[in-house]
């Protein structure tokens, strides 16, 4: 637990907290963005270079995008009329406040049984694309065919069909 | 009892990663348009991503590699999810002309 843990958790958390509160939906979009940051620079202190450089290159890269695609697409960045929270706002939000009361709870209750190694795992590169081509070849190639076909799924969904229309 | 929860390095990632989820949680249940739920469901699985980093970093076997190879599967998934649910909703926009989820109750029964 040092300074650079609380500062990056205050700003992924806030930048959270920014992206579910903010009225304007770019304004959310950039604060999803700097949540993605936080978290990427997280995994960068818990020694997982390659996943915070994956999340930087998947979310910042891609999904952030594609959300910013989306809202300017479906013309999202005007204001909705009813407010931008729903009407049983208070219930959703009675939600979260117990789920987090109860993960914090279990957090909380277990913290003399989880395991704190504090050596710094030795894991190259190398040896993550040995496991990913070895003993984790076949969800590899599953994954590989699910993002084809979430792909094609996805542009087949969002194509202009003009014969249905007329 | 936080000042407890602090004592250990991993505890304090574990808190991080439930504050998160239920922020995205009440993102995706509180906001009315369709792209907003899905940033909820995406920071909800950031967040359980970031678990999966901690555990590998702090347990017993990380040279295994089995919590990293888990986060990165998750992140492919949660790329494809995007990619589907965000032209979902594009398509449901170009029926519908708009992305009010109480708007769009055609199904409702």
């Amino acid at each position: 637990m040092n300074v650079v843990f609380y500062l990056l958790a205050a700003i992924t958390l806030a930048g959270g907290l920014a992206a579910v509160l903010l009225k304007h939906l770019v304004h959310c979009a950039l604060a999803t963005t700097v949540a993605f940051a936080g978290l990427a620079l997280l995994f960068l202190q818990l020694d997982a270079q390659f996943a915070g450089f994956a999340q930087i290159l998947v979310y910042i890269g891609a999904v952030a995008i594609l959300i910013v695609f989306a809202i300017l697409l479906t013309r999202g960045s005007e204001l909705p009329k009813g407010g931008v929270f729903s009407r049983t706002w208070f219930v959703g939000l009675v939600i979260a406040a117990g789920v987090f009361s109860v993960l914090a709870w279990a957090v909380l209750e277990s913290v003399r049984g989880i395991p704190q190694q504090t050596a710094v795992p030795a894991v190259t590169v190398h040896d993550i694309g040995n496991a990913l081509v070895g003993r984790y070849v076949l969800p590899l190639e599953i994954v590989g065919l699910l993002l084809t076909a979430a792909t094609i799924g996805a542009v087949i969904v969002a194509m202009h069909e003009k014969e249905r229309r007329q | 009892m936080t000042s407890m929860g602090m004592t250990t390095p991993l505890a304090g990632y574990l808190l991080v990663a439930a504050l998160l989820f239920a922020i995205g949680l009440a993102g995706a249940l509180v906001r009315r348009n369709a792209i907003l739920v899905l940033i909820g469901i995406e920071l909800m699985l950031n967040a359980a991503n970031l678990n999966l980093i901690a555990f590998w970093r702090f347990g017993p076997h990380p040279e295994a590699l089995t919590g990293m190879m888990f986060a990165l599967f998750s992140i492919a998934v949660a790329a494809a999810e995007a990619a589907v649910g965000l032209g979902l909703v594009i398509a449901i926009h170009r029926q519908t002309n708009t992305t009010e989820l109480d708007k769009i109750d055609r199904m409702k029964g």
